[in-house]
């Protein structure tokens, strides 16, 4: 199969994508979409992670339904997604409409070495997300998509799935804060459940 | 199947409602089926289904990071499907509580259920989690209030384990 390469970078997207986040909260995957998320510009409302492998979106999913009025978006990697691929069906069972999630996905496991992932074939994560009951999904392969994509994570009606077709890039380092029990005060007292 | 004379599963289910745990993560286990019935009848109380019960650690993790209490019910064979997933509460020192009804101990007739079972507890605690061994029925509900109160305000994790004896040792030909 030859297919052009995916052409999105990462970065200046995710940073022209979270222009849009209104007060949506951000839930990271482990590894580069933790970087990209703090490198477009620190918020106590990005709920980082350095570890948990699959359980980006469990962990959105718990938040959002602990924060009904709030939107609630998951940014994870393709590798990330497919180690939690079942909480995609306990997602669509359960149904929340304030609940997001973008893959960004370089089809491969870049972190570890750039091996290739599973969705460099015929793997199809917004397929499944569509049959598990998702209530829209969206594949996106341009850099210039990030206005109808925000419109599409942040406004519409979830559960909503959208995956980023992205390049692999060389970016420079980015480390937020890696101590948990950090991060979680900061983001519990922002959010008004937790003294400061 | 309860023992006669204590319904530990309405024992559990009241001091859920004491401590306003508003979310059960389950995947399901026959011991639990009393318990999962009065929370699929209660409004107040989300059921969540999973295809895998280390879904229900992070469910649980980013329900307490939002501000609302969860739990996450398993058989003990799911405890093993949470191992690496335990890491995530206590890196964000957020609490988590486990309810695990144990196979492969008590007059166990599954050779398949025997390996987990024996595993489970050695399992949670090198994981850092506090274990709570219930082996009479009349002492499940303290013992699930005491671990709860633990795990939510001292946020530390915890597991309450139900004896096989408490629940009964099932036959061939049995659900
Ligand atoms: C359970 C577990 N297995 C393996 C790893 C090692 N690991 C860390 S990041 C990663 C790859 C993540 O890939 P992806 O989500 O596609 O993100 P990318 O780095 O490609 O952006 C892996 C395999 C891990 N952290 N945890």
């Amino acid at each position: 199969m030859t297919v052009a390469p995916n052409k999105i970078a990462r970065r200046a997207f995710i940073a022209e994508l979270l222009r849009h986040r209104g007060e949506a909260l951000i839930a990271t995957g482990l590894g580069s979409a933790t970087w990209d998320c703090f490198a477009a510009g620190d918020s106590p409302e990005f709920l980082y992670s350095w570890g948990g492998m699959g359980l980006a979106v469990p962990t959105a999913l718990g938040l959002a339904l602990a924060q009904p009025d709030r939107r609630v978006l998951a940014i994870t990697g393709d590798g990330e997604m497919m180690m939690g691929l079942g909480s995609l069906a306990v997602v669509g069972d359960q149904g929340p409409k304030n609940l997001a999630v973008l893959v960004l996905d370089n089809e491969t496991f870049g972190e570890t070495g750039r091996q290739r992932g599973l969705t460099a074939g015929r793997v199809d994560i917004a397929a499944v997300a569509m049959a598990v009951g998702f209530s829209d999904v969206m594949t996106v392969t341009e850099q210039g998509a990030t206005a109808a994509l925000g419109h599409f994570l942040f406004a519409r009606p979830g559960p909503v799935l959208a995956v980023a077709k992205i390049a692999i890039t060389e970016d420079p380092w980015a480390l937020p804060e890696k101590d948990g029990a950090t991060l979680a005060h900061r983001f519990r007292t922002s959010l008004g459940v937790e003294k400061a | 199947m309860s023992s006669p004379g204590s319904n530990w599963s309405l024992d559990i289910f009241r001091a859920i409602e004491a401590r306003n745990i508003t979310l059960v993560c389950t995947v399901p286990d026959g011991g639990l089926t009393n318990l999962l019935d009065l929370i699929a009848a209660d409004e107040k109380i989300r059921l969540v289904t999973l295809s895998t019960e280390e879904e229900g650690i992070g469910i649980a993790t980013g329900c307490w990071l939002g501000g609302r209490r969860a739990i996450i019910a398993m058989q003990s064979s799911g405890v093993g499907n949470c191992i690496n997933a335990l890491g995530l509460p206590l890196a964000y020192r957020a609490p988590c509580l486990m309810l695990v009804t144990m196979r492969g101990q008590w007059a166990e007739f599954n050779p398949w259920q025997v390996p987990m079972g024996q595993a489970a507890k050695p399992a949670l605690e090198a994981m850092g989690v506090r274990c709570f061994p219930v082996e009479r029925p009349e002492e499940v509900g303290e013992t699930f209030a005491a671990a709860a109160d633990l795990a939510f305000n001292s946020r530390t994790s915890a597991a309450v384990l139900v004896s096989q004896r408490i629940i009964g040792a099932k036959g061939f030909g049995q659900k």
